[in-house]
């Protein structure tokens, strides 16, 4: 069974299931309680887990510390942070102490939480609610770093990221929330992290997009002259290298997509790694289309910022042509 | 060794104006019909702002909003106490407190509607943009009291935040630091009551969020924040002592009448009874009943008022709309460097040139 889901509802529907299924996980948050979170993801939670789901005080350094202490009693907190750009507040116990309890204590102990965060531009949100820094995050060793692109790999990337040994910031892209409605099985389904999807099989050039430059870079392909092959790493950390370098192998050509400033963006480390993987197939210059290496601007100036359909049509253009 | 009090603290709480508008006379501060006026048309102001600016974005003119309806007197009459050489240092609620410092209603309206332009300042506004990771701005109002303290200024600086911001690592880290450098700051907490939908006594413990200030070892107050007599008094007392160099904390006890920001659905969180009971606190309309009584108001000045009012707003409607009319997307490029790097002027020549991405 199935049901027509959007994302938003597909991962409350996963808080929902996790929680029934392992009584060790545990959800808190600002505002995730009696609000049922800023987005509504974690709506009606609390009354169905009466003593498993807590408003917070305001605090994303104590949200975050305070789940390394729960992971070590041996809890799985499942924390909401309510934009990802407040992270950076729980930056340190993130980078210090979650990340490397495990190496830290040689495996004695280690730090299975779940860190859901919205990010991302496209929502009109005040200043500081739009930015992607996926690349920062995959940038600490010891943590997982993981973006659904669609309902059901939300629902399926959930489930895997809870369960998961590690812990993992999963970043949800708030302009897909309630944009995209899909069937997304009703049972138990996870999606195994560190599997990249390919969205749409093509021969002429590989493009890597993720999150909300997902749907764009699909609609963008009609607009392009040639057979594109579009992969959904899913997983940013860890890669699936091994997908995106058989797919570059075949078309010989690359276009990484993201939202995130180019400057040591994640596009970056994947055109790395293709020059490694994939070097002597490449038959031209891998291209990067990304935000520009300055602050999100506000939101009457987002869309610029943003990469839209016309800029990767293009980037696209540029890789086929070379 | 015998289990001894080593210290021992209290809170004290102040109020002059009670919600009928009568008042303590022995407390009543000295100001001139003109401060009292300029006062409570600021705080008019800051209403009537608000209600236009919930209208506009509802239109789809403007992006999230935080309206301050309920804490004008917070904020307008702690920023009335301040002399026009110190600083203020405001959340992202504190339209009035800007209005009151001479901002804009154009620039509050051109920056609710996503344009930088509206937070375009500098040193010589003594006050920093909006900041909307909470708590965060504190620090910020520390370090600029701390300069004021080492160059022996006989200014000081007001940081805004909330009662959500006091959970927050950064304001613990604030009172502390004020106090340990001896910082000319106030901390003006307005505890209106909820942060988002989490209501004060969930966010922590403590009896008052005045009580912070005793673990950092400075003078902390509390106020009703819907007095503007009680609160003028009190900042101006915190900014006699923090130009000393003792930083003081003040919790304003207010109420914020509406929604968190127009994203946000009150009935979700709060009972409208609650509200009611809070609307009867009301400051304008306590601080309204006070003047009139001292025949500071009448109907005509207050229809006078009104008039300027929408003239004003109408005004900075009409200008923030140029400024988004005209709003240069290219801007995004010009104000992250002093000098713009090689590699991002060629990504803003790539942008101009419609051709994308610097090739
Ligand atoms: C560091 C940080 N975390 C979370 C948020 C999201 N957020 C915006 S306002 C708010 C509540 C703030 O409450 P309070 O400090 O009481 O101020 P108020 O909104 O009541 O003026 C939250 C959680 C944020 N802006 N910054």
């Amino acid at each position: 069974m199935a049901s027509d889901l959007r994302l938003v509802e597909a991962v409350k529907a996963t808080l929902g299931e996790e929680m029934a299924r392992d009584e060790s996980v545990v959800l808190y948050g600002e505002d995730v309680g009696v609000a049922g979170g800023v987005f509504r993801a974690t709506d009606g939670l609390l009354d169905e887990f009466p003593n498993r789901v807590y408003d917070s005080p305001l605090g994303e350094s104590g949200i975050v510390g305070t789940g390394v202490g729960l992971a070590a009693a041996g809890m799985r907190p499942v924390a909401e942070i309510q934009f990802q750009s407040f992270l950076y507040q729980g930056f340190a116990q993130l980078q210090q102490h979650a990340s490397r309890l495990r190496s830290r204590s040689r495996g004695g102990f280690s730090c299975p939480m779940t860190i859901r965060t919205p990010y991302g531009g496209g929502i009109h949100a005040l200043e500081h609610h739009s930015e992607s820094f996926e690349a920062g995050f995959a940038h600490v060793p010891g943590l997982k770093v993981v973006i659904p692109s669609s309902p059901a790999d939300g629902k399926g990337l959930l489930a895997a990221s809870i369960r998961d040994p590690d812990p993992v910031v999963f970043m949800e892209p708030t302009r897909l929330y309630r944009s995209l409605r899909e069937s997304v099985p009703d049972d138990d389904h996870v999606v195994p992290l560190g599997e990249a999807a390919v969205a749409e099989e093509g021969a002429d050039v590989t493009v890597v997009a993720w999150g909300s430059m997902l749907q764009r870079t699909l609609s963008a392909v009609d607009d392009v002259d040639a057979d594109v092959e579009v992969v959904d790493p899913r997983t940013v950390y860890p890669l699936d290298t091994d997908t995106i370098t058989e797919s570059v192998k075949k078309t010989g050509r690359c276009v990484v997509v993201h939202e995130a400033p180019g400057t040591a963006g994640f596009g970056a480390e994947i055109v790395s790694r293709l020059t490694e993987t994939a070097f002597y197939h490449l038959e031209a210059p891998p291209e990067r289309v990304t935000g520009y290496d300055v602050p999100v601007p506000m939101f009457a100036r987002e869309d610029a910022y943003l990469p839209d359909e016309e800029r990767i049509a293009a980037g696209i253009r540029r890789a086929v042509e070379a | 060794m015998p289990r001894t009090t080593v210290a021992e603290f209290s809170v004290e709480s102040l109020e002059i104006l009670a919600p009928d508008g009568s008042v303590d006379e022995e407390l009543e501060p000295s100001l001139s019909e003109e401060t009292l006026f300029d006062i409570y048309r600021t705080m008019r102001r800051a209403r009537r702002l608000d209600e236009r600016a919930v209208a506009l974005q509802r239109r789809g003119e403007l992006g999230t909003y935080a309206p301050g309806t309920g804490q004008e007197a917070a904020q307008v009459a702690s920023a009335a106490a301040l002399a026009e050489d110190d600083w203020v240092v405001p959340a992202f609620r504190e339209q009035a407190a800007l209005l009151t410092r001479g901002a804009s209603m154009e620039n509050i309206l051109a920056y609710a509607m996503g344009l930088e332009e509206g937070a375009e300042s500098s040193a010589e506004d003594r006050a920093l943009p909006p900041a909307i990771p909470v708590g965060s701005q504190a620090l910020h109002a520390v370090g600029i009291g701390w300069a004021q303290a080492i160059r022996g200024d006989d200014t000081a600086a007001i940081a805004y935040f909330g009662d959500g911001a006091t959970s927050t690592g950064d304001v613990y880290e604030a009172l502390n630091s004020a106090g340990a450098y001896g910082a000319h700051t106030v901390f003006l907490c307005q505890n209106n009551q909820y942060a988002i939908s989490t209501p004060r006594e969930n966010q922590t413990r403590a009896e008052t969020l005045a009580q912070k200030a005793v673990a950092a070892g400075i003078d902390g107050i509390q106020v009703d924040g819907n007095d503007a007599l009680a609160v003028y008094e009190a900042t101006r007392l915190a900014l006699e002592r923090a130009r000393e160099g003792d930083p003081v904390l003040v919790e304003a006890l207010t109420y914020r009448r509406s929604m968190h920001t127009t994203s946000d659905d009150p009935r979700k969180y709060r009972e409208e009874e609650e509200e009611v009971d809070w609307d009867r606190k009301d400051p304008i309309a306590r601080f309204e009943a006070y003047l009139r009584g001292r025949g500071i108001l009448t109907d005509e000045r207050v229809e006078e008022l009104a008039a300027e009012i929408e003239a004003e707003l109408e005004d900075a409607v009409a200008g923030a709309r140029e400024t988004a009319a005209e709003a240069d997307p290219a801007d995004m490029f010009e104000h992250a460097y002093a000098e713009t790097p090689p590699w991002l002027e060629r990504q803003a020549a790539a942008f101009e040139g419609g051709d994308a991405d610097g090739e």
